[in-house]
């Protein structure tokens, strides 16, 4: 479905993505970790447009998505800090993006009704906490139905009950065949909601394979163990290679 | 876009900064209709206020929109919508905005204490001034990241073009008083919209005679159609070369 291929991307002479390659399809969900710093955040940006690569090419469905705008109505993205007109309500919001996707299909209003954002149409965004604001940039990404989805850090600062609203939402959508990408630090709630990994260091890509694999190859049950396996043999190896 | 458009401005009328503009225009305006009959008089004193304070809160007007709607921007551009089409409707809102505080508060009192022929030059040169200041202020505002850089750049505009250039232009004329230079100097006129806008004003108010042999020249030019024609193509120019320069910058920035 996304396919990204030799994408390089230069802050300056700073490198932030070094020649990755990457498919991702359609039916998986794929968890992107990596420290602070290690160019999730970009990758995300680069497959939504806002950031353009140095270099290299990114195809959905096989069309460049270079310069093209219309197909970002395949993708529900929800942002890290969702920041929207300070002066609008919540409703003027939903209102103000329904106007601007022009969506014909049926809406997907489960999480505005689980969330409860009805009750606060009438709120100001200025006035929200940061819990608020991400239950509306979820009910958000999901309102549109589309194929893709992409998260970034969707659970941090949200109640408890909401993160499982959320995370039952999730799983649903991803049962559903839709292709979901989540970055995220914690990792029990990837280990419940994604099926393949992806993990980038300093730009480069480290790890990709399922989660499946992964725990089968460290001998791992749980995925953060699996994981710190994982950065823990890479140090290994680089120590090795670099001896 | 215009659906963009009504968004943008429907969030900008709430931030409070353009009806504190539009309340100022209308208050200076219409005290100065009242201290002085004498129309020329009041568009004369009007002049030096629009001179100044035009620019200025256009520059600084657009800057801190430009940045204080930077996360709104890549809201939009996260959706199904074209770079351009963002870019265009931010550069629309804030122009239509600023134009529709001078209109209603330089304008309005025009038309209650009689519209004279050197009032409306004065609202028409303030309208070009706007969408000049607006265009550079943009274009200083894509270039960098940093919102304190851009307004200092966006004010080195205004300071340069309201105070500095002048004084060059003076000094200029001055060493080569002895010469005709009065092409030259109207070719240097050209690449300061600020001056360009004065000129305009002022031999509207038929003072040009104060300005000596210089002063015919200029009234010769720019009181024929002629050189109304010519100053709205330079105004323009002013406009549009900046605007396009940093549509082209916009659309190829990372956000």
């Amino acid at each position: 479905m996304i396919s990204i291929g030799k994408v390089n991307k230069k802050f300056g002479k700073f490198t932030v993505l070094n020649d990755l390659t990457l498919e991702l399809e359609l039916g998986k969900s794929y968890a992107l970790i990596g420290p602070n710093g290690s160019g999730k955040t970009t990758l995300i940006k680069t497959i939504l447009g806002l950031v353009i690569p140095t270099s290299g090419d990114i195809t959905i469905q096989d069309k460049s998505i270079l310069k093209e705008w219309a197909y970002r109505e395949k993708i529900g993205y929800m942002p890290q800090i969702g920041r929207y007109p300070e002066n609008m309500t919540i409703g003027q919001v939903f209102e103000m993006i329904k106007n601007i996707r022009k969506h014909t299909g049926a809406l997907d209003e489960e999480l505005i009704q689980s969330f409860e954002l009805e009750k606060m149409y009438g709120k100001r965004m200025h006035t929200l906490s940061g819990g608020t604001r991400q239950k509306v940039s979820a009910a958000l990404a999901f309102l549109f139905n589309p194929p893709i989805l992409i998260l970034d850090e969707p659970t941090a600062g949200l109640d408890p009950v909401s993160v499982e609203i959320l995370k039952d939402k999730i799983l649903k959508e991803k049962e559903s065949g839709k292709l979901v990408i989540i970055t995220s630090h914690i990792m029990s709630d990837l280990d419940d909601l994604t099926t393949d990994l992806v993990y980038l260091f300093e730009g480069d890509l480290i790890y990709n394979d399922s989660i499946k694999n992964l725990k089968k190859e460290t001998g791992e049950t749980k995925l953060g163990k699996a994981i710190s396996c994982l950065i823990t043999q890479n140090k290994c190896l680089t120590e090795l290679i670099t001896s | 876009m215009t659906r963009i458009i009504k968004y943008i401005l429907f969030d900008m009328l709430r931030t409070r900064f353009i009806l504190l503009y539009l309340g100022f225009l209308l208050l200076s305006t219409i005290s100065m209709f009242m201290l002085d009959g004498d129309n020329a008089k009041v568009v004369l004193s009007l002049l030096n206020i629009v001179l100044l304070v035009v620019p200025l809160v256009s520059v600084i007007f657009t800057t801190i929109h430009f940045y204080n709607s930077y996360e709104f921007m890549e809201m939009m551009l996260s959706q199904p919508i074209n770079r351009k089409t963002v870019f265009l409707s931010q550069y629309l809102a804030v122009i239509l905005a600023l134009s529709l505080a001078l209109l209603v508060g330089v304008g309005l009192p025009i038309f209650l204490y009689g519209a004279s022929g050197s009032a409306l030059t004065l609202l028409y040169a303030s309208l070009m001034l706007t969408f000049v200041f607006v265009s550079l202020a943009f274009l200083a505002a894509v270039f960098t990241r940093d919102k304190a850089k851009a307004i200092g750049v966006g004010l080195l505009f205004w300071f340069y073009f309201a105070l500095i250039y002048d004084a060059l232009l003076l000094w200029v004329v001055y060493q080569f008083a002895d010469y005709p230079i009065e092409r030259a100097t109207l070719a240097m006129i050209s690449f300061n919209p600020v001056d360009l806008a004065r000129i305009l004003m002022l031999l509207q108010l038929d003072i040009s005679a104060l300005m000596g042999y210089t002063g015919a020249f200029y009234k010769e030019f720019f009181g024929s159609n002629m050189g109304f024609v010519y100053s709205t193509a330079i105004l323009l120019l002013w406009t549009l070369i900046p605007v396009t320069w940093s549509m082209r910058i916009f659309k190829r920035k990372d956000l």
